[in-house]
């Protein structure tokens, strides 16, 4: 009898920290598979963000480096450019990515880093107990939008991978989901692109992850799954955007 | 013959393998791991268990081995 | 060593003085009166093969410099006061994940956007850590071009051997003064890594994975933490600690002056002891640690502190003599300047 499904060596085998049923934990691991597959566990960086994947580089059995909220691929820009034959990639939240941090995001992006970036929109702050991300969606509640998301005063959900495929430094977006095993198949092949991209030395790569967080969303794991699917897509559809 | 094997010590019980199992062939346990949690259980009596990997893919906490 | 006479500007001198000691990664923003060495690393760090990168904020220079010495590399950022406001959030992150970094402000008048006129108003932020939490930068003052230089080769060897960030605060004066300067060439261009830094970020290949980060999320790790760091700071207080001293001994009045506002101080003590005057300088070089023990050996004297600024060094002076009865104060700032009619004024 042969293991065809095993945990990957680049995820060490240690409880993680995340609620049951965030999509965090299933990131994590595609991540350390496409790293193991593509046998680059001795020359990754991992860049950690503020969130609630803080403490992602305890559980990546690689080199990691933390960077304050938002600025990862500012970090990534420092670590990249002096040691170009590494694979560096960052990996942070909708928050992180999309409102402390578009500057940094942009930028990075515009210059064309070759960077590899891992993007978690799970559409709500995590780690701060549940306020409103740049991505909630419109009448989404959260503990800053008691009364849902509204957009006379809140703005609307940011499209912030649609911006950056604007971009001519930008060689790859591709927004996918975790709400099924299929769909994180599909997470895991556009991982291993944007991972490959910067190998190959084209450039700025992203991967947006839409992700469950059924405790802000205050969902079963399954209920939240299911809202991803039926809710979040129609406002983030998936598939190639550059 | 397929099956799979649990790490119930770091199950979170999140319960989305039992819902995605084709053949139900996964459940919550009665009984509580070291965490308090109920983990689950894989009961396959009639091996009618397909090895399709569909657990272990959605397990937030890499809990599922899976045997061919 | 080759050794070389140029003419230049601090700004530029400061630059030289980074590319010779091993500076591999420089990331800045302009902003006056610093802009000459944003420019001069922009030229003289593509020649050499080394990277440099106009950022799109001072935050993210800071940011890129922090990955970069992560990485390994001699680092380092610049800016004037309020770019280096904006750049505590990565002093501070650099203090807690223990990097050697040097960070060099030029500094302008305040508060706000005050002007680009030099001035002296950011000792208490350079001094006292800056961003939160309980760290210091050790902090350098330079007064001359030469010193400028010089002291770049110090700044990187202090931060590479406390893995700590070190300052060099300036005024806008000393930045764009033009003045002789001896270059000395002396590192080999290939040779970035002068110190062997095994923490590095080098991908985990035959070791096990490097993790460079400042978050402890239990307290009892955090106490520990900080507590390594502290025996940390009293290592350098011990060590590091530098000033230069011009006739303190039987002085009946001691100025006290760093940076720019030392060369004019300078000048009235040499004026003043050829008249007779019983006047001498100290001069602080290391900011932080500041020199205490420069003030032991003639504590009854007269001291007058002269700063651009409205009072700041004056306090560690004050707690340097422990106590304020014969310390006084002079200073001006937005633009002004103490000048000598003032301070000969003042002492007699």
């Amino acid at each position: 009898m042969k293991k065809i499904f095993s945990h990957p060596k680049s995820l060490r085998k240690i409880p993680t920290h995340y609620c049951a049923g965030c999509g965090h934990g299933i990131a994590h691991r595609l991540i350390a598979e496409v790293v193991d597959e593509l046998n680059i566990r001795e020359k990754v960086i991992g860049i950690a963000p503020v969130g609630c994947a803080v403490v992602a580089y305890d559980y990546w059995d690689f080199d990691c480096c933390e960077s304050a909220h938002g600025r990862a691929l500012a970090v990534a820009t420092g670590i990249k450019r002096c040691r170009p034959e590494k694979v560096v990639f960052t990996y942070q939240g909708d928050g992180d990515l999309a409102a402390i941090g578009t500057n940094e995001t942009i930028h990075a992006a515009n210059r064309g880093e070759n960077l590899t970036v891992i993007f978690i929109n799970n559409a709500v702050y995590g780690m701060t107990g549940g306020q409103m991300a740049p991505t909630t969606l419109v009448g989404q509640k959260t503990a800053t939008t008691p009364y849902g998301r509204k957009v006379n005063l809140h703005g609307w959900p940011l499209k912030i991978s649609e911006i950056l495929g604007l971009l001519k430094g930008v060689v790859y977006v591709e927004r996918v989901s975790l709400h099924a095993p299929l769909e994180v198949l599909k997470a895991k092949s556009a991982i291993k692109q944007a991972f490959l991209n910067q190998i190959q030395n084209k450039g700025f790569s992203l991967v947006e992850i839409l992700s469950a967080c059924p405790t802000y969303w205050q969902m079963s794991p399954r209920e939240a799954l299911d809202w991803i699917k039926e809710v979040m897509i129609k406002e983030f559809p998936l598939g190639r955007i550059k | 013959m397929p099956k799979i094997s649990i790490d119930k010590e770091r199950c979170k019980g999140c319960l989305l393998c039992v819902n995605f199992c084709p053949k139900g062939l996964i459940k919550s346990s009665q009984k509580l791991n070291k965490n308090g949690i109920n983990y689950v259980e894989f009961l396959d009596k009639d091996n009618t268990c397909l090895g399709c990997m569909q657990c272990a893919i959605i397990c937030p906490d890499c809990c599922i081995e899976v045997y061919r | 060593m080759k050794k070389e006479k140029i003419l230049i500007s601090g700004n530029e001198a400061i630059g030289e003085g980074a590319i010779q000691a091993g500076c591999f990664f420089y990331a800045g923003y302009p902003i006056t009166p610093q802009n000459e060495l944003t420019a001069y690393m922009a030229k003289r760090m593509l020649q050499e093969k080394r990277v440099f990168i106009q950022a799109e904020s001072e935050i993210s220079a800071i940011n890129m410099v922090l990955g970069a010495s992560a990485a390994g590399f001699r680092a380092m950022t610049s800016s004037s006061s309020p770019g280096i406001s904006l750049k505590q959030e990565g002093l501070s992150y650099l203090a807690g994940c223990q990097l050697p970094a040097v960070i060099v402000n030029i500094m302008r008048a305040g508060p706000g956007l005050g002007n680009i006129f030099p001035a002296q108003s950011d000792y208490f932020q350079a001094t006292k850590g800056g961003g939160h939490g309980d760290y210091y930068c050790i902090v350098l003052a330079p007064f001359s071009v030469q010193e400028a230089f010089d002291f770049m080769f110090f700044a990187f060897d202090l931060a590479d051997k406390y893995r700590n960030p070190v300052m060099i605060l300036g005024d806008g004066f000393l930045g764009q003064m033009v003045e002789p300067l001896t270059v000395k060439f002396q590192i080999p261009n290939s040779k970035y890594q002068i110190i062997k830094k095994d923490w590095a970020l080098t991908g985990c290949k035959k070791r096990a994975p490097n993790i460079i980060k400042s978050f402890y999320l239990k307290q009892k790790e955090l106490e520990k933490f900080n507590l390594l760091l502290q025996k940390k700071y009293k290592t350098i207080k011990r060590r590091e600690t530098r000033w230069q001293e011009i006739d303190v001994e039987d002085a009946r009045i001691i100025l006290v002056a760093y940076g720019t506002m030392a060369r004019i101080a300078k000048g009235v003590v040499r004026k003043l002891r050829e008249k007779g005057k019983k006047i001498g300088l100290i001069r602080p070089i290391t900011l932080w640690p500041f020199p205490q023990k420069a003030f032991l050996k003639n504590p009854k004297a007269r001291y007058l502190v002269l700063e651009m600024s409205y009072g700041q060094m004056v306090e560690d002076v004050k707690l340097a003599l422990e106590g304020d009865k014969n310390v006084e104060f002079l200073g001006r700032a937005g633009g002004g300047i103490p000048t000598e009619e003032e301070i000969i004024r003042r002492v007699k």
